[in-house]
């Protein structure tokens, strides 16, 4: 029963201030919109400290939702401990940013309407996260994508944000349609989306399942939706359009983080379907490296951790893929905190330069913007995998499980984490060193963002730092505490590699992070090289910054076809052929009934006349015959 | 509970508006008989639920009969089952809410509302009959009021439309027509009488030729492919109540007459002929789909997008398994919901801005949010959120259609099920140039809706929602009519 309370807090919030909306005073929509998910949080954590002392799993069945012969879905919620470490994520960061957009959003005259959207979205999110069959995941996963259209084209009056929220829409449609397909063939084999009663059934099927391959293969075309994978994650970077807290809540730390949940969720098909898992792996890795390399010439601020996102995603379902499922959520874990909070921390920058974006026009805010400059920092240190810092240990264990599974690429994801690393303090000294170089009205308004702001920033930021330590490496002789938590629902490979292996990618990365940090400060900062305009730039820089000019290439594939197919579906076959027969036996019967008319004259002599024709006709008729 | 008071309230309705003095007393008085006929649907409903929780397992409830004309064995036969129920639901919500949008009729008011409670009192009258032959007869009266409606009250092409709309239901009905007249020969029973025709076995070669009259024939009302062309047209030169009407309740009477009739009656020749009403079904559902991108009028996009929404009622006919019988019903009664709320927002928004062009709207979300709000909600449930009734209906339809595993069903039901992305994609597309983006210029300040605007809007809303939060007091309904359909299929088969 208490189950049903997580998402109905939020649910609660989300129609007060939906309904109220602009006469609800403007102080109250704030806490009722981040209370409900406060409380939600307080749930949460009583669940998982039932789930640490020993509890094995909650379960609540509200109704049959739909049922109709062979097909029978409960509309059910579950909390296990998988469960239960999104449940802390979704609600815990969910609620820092919700108290975050107070002060962010205070000013837009659509403040409650906000509120209001992200309420929805953290309901849906709880939902998906919550539910116990893959019908209410679906539920949510829909719900979810519906509130990231909203929150996208939050700033409707700008048709280029309205263009992003339809793309975000549409590319997630297109992966739902493989997760739905996935779906039916799932309820085909197992006749039921229980989770547990599929897992159940799944596990006394053979490696090297051709169905349980398919529908692993159709799930996973969902998550590349979802979790902006290749090819469908042109849209992630163009969701950036949203305010920011948007951004770190939806684009960041939960939404997007679905897929590697629902992967990891399903994890006994996986483990069944090695050439899923490989496949999910391969399209982890190359997403991993292919956004990384766009994100070392993007000059928005924004659309720099975008990519950065996409990028670490690939992360995920790199280690989803080689089947350390407990290490995906570590990274899922670490991601959630230290990206929300970079997100967070350019939304206070943006929010200082008056809406500037380009890290071109910003340089040397460290002196302005003191708390969000160290807690940028912190969460710099943390992406990038500097030692102790969260991200350091969650994508450590990523690439040591990768090293057991596969040299070539071990090798690959290492390099993207350099890569990770050179455009992330390419971002930071940029924004926060050098001159200023925007304009004197900026200038002089500089401010460091208010206490209700930067408050969650340093408790995100301290996540950031120590967040990692749920899942220290073995070779600290303490327990990995996640592990060990998830073992029971979701554990996967071991954590065993050779600790000669781990002191050597320790000391390994070091050296190489603080040569980046060394070189990038001397390029950036010491040189004072640019970035250069737009028109400038040649060759791979242009490639790059133009994102392998993806966005052309699908508007030639798919947009440009799709309007002539039904244009000329349309007009010939409707218009032309169907239409034209229709009102040509419209015009059939007119014409017949024209012609017949004329021996409707009211002429009562016309008539005599036919009349006595006929009469004569008969009389022949009866002669001859 | 006699039905009989569904034909009456109606009439009677429908009468007196006829003696009314003014406009204010026509609306009133036309409220009035709406709400009367809601509530006592609602009352039929609970009934209902009683009567079978009382372990009453008549396959229909509340029959009633009496002969009508006696030469010809014709009777008025009433009785209702779950599906019918659902379908009176519909009927009775969409009527309310149609009263309601219409309140500012002004222009031969009179006229008007009589002929609204006609079509209605045509509705009710078709969903209770349990005889083939007053079944026809309550078709056609829920067909001439509507040429009168378009012709008279309509915009646009309106007599081009009304010509094409009486011309193809005319066909229809013609078509079904011939199809009741076999069935009455060639059964051997020489009854019109439904339950009396389910009982004996007309022969394989009679099915055969008269079940695809039957279907084409109800299947026009139900925009079957390739006869769904007057739907666009009709629904865009209709008034507000016209098309919602149209969308919500005239498409049902297709559907089910394609059920109740066709199916139930000669369930050898629907197996047979199932691979062509699905491959039917399947071209509406792609077909109309990508026909509604096309259009940049706001009746058009809902018009195309219904014959699309429509060919889902008849994959789950064609499926014929349980599971998607029961989803076309409850596509039957999702859809009609939806499609009358979309029409219904689309005559605030025309009222208010004078035109339907999406591109001549745009940010009208700032100036009527209540409208655009409802707009949007239409729009979701039409695309198939989780939460609205069309994800329950259309979810349901093709889990059913996958129970079923030959090839060229699965192919169907992937294509189907691929129409979900199209269906985003004009959804959005409308939706955001009507609702976002900077609002234009219009000549009159922008109102947002009126109070009875709101009530029409709750209430189809309300049972939208209900569908598709909780859809298992529907399943209920559905499911034992389904049941008794189902077993004709298998025990015939067999």
């Amino acid at each position: 029963m208490i189950l049903l309370l997580i998402p109905l807090f939020p649910l609660f919030g989300f129609l007060i201030n939906g309904w109220l909306n602009k006469s609800m005073p403007k102080g109250l929509v704030g806490w009722v919109a981040s209370l409900s998910v406060l409380a939600s949080f307080g749930i949460s954590v009583y669940l998982f400290i039932q789930l640490l002392s020993g509890a094995n799993e909650f379960q609540f069945t509200v109704f049959d939702w739909m049922a109709a012969g062979s097909f029978q879905v409960d509309f059910g919620f579950m909390v296990d401990r998988l469960t239960a470490i999104m449940l802390l994520v979704v609600t815990g960061v969910g609620f820092l940013i919700h108290v975050y957009s107070i002060g962010y959003m205070n000013d837009d005259e659509d403040y409650p309407r906000f509120m209001a959207y992200m309420n929805l979205f953290v309901f849906f999110m709880l939902l998906l996260v919550l539910g116990d069959n893959f019908i209410m995941m679906f539920a949510g996963w829909e719900g979810v994508g519906l509130c990231s259209y909203l929150l996208i084209g939050f700033w409707f009056k700008n048709d280029n944000y309205n263009e992003a929220a339809n793309k975000a829409f549409i590319m997630n449609r297109i992966g739902d349609l493989g997760f739905l397909l996935g779906l039916f063939l799932i309820y085909q084999t197992f006749g039921s989306f229980n989770f547990k009663e599929v897992m159940g059934m799944a596990s006394t099927y053979p490696r090297y399942d051709s169905t349980i391959t398919a529908i692993t293969l159709l799930l996973f075309v969902g998550a590349m939706g979802k979790s902006a994978q290749i090819p469908l994650y042109t849209w992630l970077p163009d969701a950036m359009a949203g305010p920011t807290p948007v951004s770190a809540l939806i684009h960041a730390a939960t939404m997007v983080t679905a897929g590697v949940y629902m992967v990891v969720r399903s994890n006994v098909l996986y483990a069944l379907a090695p050439f899923s898992s490989e496949f999910v792996a391969v399209i982890g890795l190359a997403t991993a490296l292919f956004a990384a390399t766009i994100g070392l010439k993007q000059n928005d601020i924004k659309k720099v951790l975008a990519y950065s996102t996409v990028s670490q995603l690939g992360y995920m379902f790199v280690a989803a893929g080689v089947g350390a499922y407990s290490t995906a959520i570590f990274h899922l874990v670490t991601h959630a905190f230290f990206k929300a909070l970079l997100f967070l921390c350019s939304g206070s920058v943006i929010h200082a330069m008056y809406g500037e974006q380009d890290i071109r026009n910003m340089g040397g805010l460290k002196k302005y913007l003191p708390i969000t400059h160290l807690t940028f920092l912190i969460g710099t240190l943390a992406i990038s995998g500097v030692p102790v810092f969260a991200g350091f240990f969650s994508k450590d264990e990523i690439l040591a499980m990768t090293y057991s599974h596969s040299f070539l690429m071990f090798t690959l994801l290492a390099f993207g984490s350099v890569i990770t690393a050179v455009y992330m303090f390419r971002l930071y000294w940029l924004t926060f060193y050098g001159e200023f170089r925007g304009t004197k009205h900026q200038l002089e308004h500089l401010h460091e963002s208010p206490k209700v702001m930067t408050v969650p920033l340093m408790v995100l930021a301290v996540l950031s730092a120590v967040g990692g330590f749920i899942g220290l490496p073995e070779i600290f002789h303490a327990p990995h505490f996640l592990y060990n938590f998830l073992e029971p629902v979701a554990a996967g490979a071991g954590h065993h590699v050779s600790h000669t292996f781990e002191y050597v990618l320790i000391f390994t990365s070091i050296v190489v992070l603080a040569i980046i940090i060394y070189s990038t400060r001397n390029y950036y900062v010491v040189k004072g090289t640019l970035p250069e305009s737009d028109a400038e730039e040649k060759g791979i820089a242009r490639i790059l910054s133009r994102k392998y000019f993806v966005d052309e290439l699908y508007a030639m594939l798919f947009r440009k076809p799709l309007d002539v197919i039904s244009g000329l579906g349309y007009r010939f076959v409707e218009l032309g052929i169907i239409t034209k027969t229709v009102d040509g036996i419209q015009e059939g019967i007119n014409t017949a009934a024209n012609g017949l008319r004329y021996l409707q004259t009211g002429r009562a002599g016309s008539y005599l006349f036919i009349m006595v024709i006929g009469f004569l006709a008969l009389m022949i008729y009866a002669i001859i015959l | 509970m006699n039905l009989t008071l569904l034909l009456i309230i109606p009439l009677l309705t429908a009468v007196g508006v006829l003696f009314c003095r003014n406009a204010q007393q026509v609306r009133w008085l036309s409220l009035a008989g709406a709400a009367v006929q809601f509530i006592l649907v609602m009352a039929l409903l609970f009934a209902f639920y009683a009567a079978r929780s009382n372990g009453n397992t008549d396959a229909f409830l509340f029959s009633e009969r009496c002969m009508w004309f006696a030469p010809l064995n014709i009777q008025f036969i009433t009785g209702a089952d779950g599906i019918s129920v659902s379908m009176l639901l519909l009927t009775a919500a969409v009527v309310l809410a149609g009263v309601l949008v219409s309140w500012k009729e002004e222009t031969m008011a009179k006229e008007f509302f009589f002929l609204l409670h006609l079509l209605a009192f045509g509705a009710y009258g078709f969903f209770i009959s349990l005889d083939v032959f007053t079944l026809f007869f309550f078709l056609e009266i829920a067909v001439i009021p509507k040429y009168l409606l378009i012709g008279i009250w309509g915009s646009g092409r309106k007599e081009y439309s009304a010509n094409k709309l009486a011309l193809m239901l005319m066909g229809g009905s013609a078509l079904v027509l011939i199809g009741m007249l076999g069935m009455y020969y060639q059964s051997g029973a020489n009854t019109f009488d439904l339950i009396r025709l389910s009982e004996v076995h007309i022969p394989y070669a009679t099915q055969l030729q008269f079940f695809p009259l039957l279907f084409l024939g109800f299947g026009v009302f139900t925009a079957i492919f390739p006869f769904h062309t007057w739907v666009p047209d009709g629904h865009s030169a209709a008034p507000t109540a016209g098309s919602m009407f149209l969308a919500g309740i005239s498409m049902k009477l297709g559907g089910y007459g394609c059920l109740r009739v066709a199916t139930y009656l000669m369930p050898d020749a629907a197996a047979y002929y199932a691979p062509y009403i699905i491959g039917l079904a399947t071209i509406a559902i792609i077909y109309g789909a990508f026909a509604t991108l096309m259009q940049t009028d706001l009746k058009y996009i809902n018009a195309y997008s219904s014959v699309s929404h429509c060919g889902f009622v008849l994959l789950g006919i064609g499926m014929l398994n349980q599971t998607a019988i029961t989803g076309a019903v409850m596509q039957m009664v999702s859809h009609g919901l939806m499609t009358a709320l979309f029409f219904a927002v689309i005559g605030m928004i025309y009222q208010r801005t004078h035109t339907r062009m999406v591109r001549q709207m745009g940010g009208l979300l700032k100036a009527m949010p209540f409208i655009m709000t409802v707009f949007f909600i239409a729009g979701l449930t039409s695309l198939g959120l989780p939460g609205f009734s069309g994800f329950v209906a259309e979810m349901t339809v093709l889990m059913g259609a996958w129970q079923n595993p030959k090839t060229m069903y699965r192919i169907a039901t992937i294509l189907a099920c691929a129409s979900i992305v199209v269906t985003a994609v004009y959804i959005l597309r409308a939706t955001g140039q009507v609702a976002m983006g900077p609002l234009k210029q219009h000549d009159e300040p922008l109102n947002d809706a009126r109070w009875y605007e709101k009530l029409a809007a709750f209430i189809l809303i309300a049972g939208i929602v209900a569908i598709g939060v909780a859809p298992f007091w529907l399943n209920d309904l559905i499911t034992p009519g389904a049941k008794i359909i189902m077993q004709k299929i298998v025990s015939l088969s067999r």
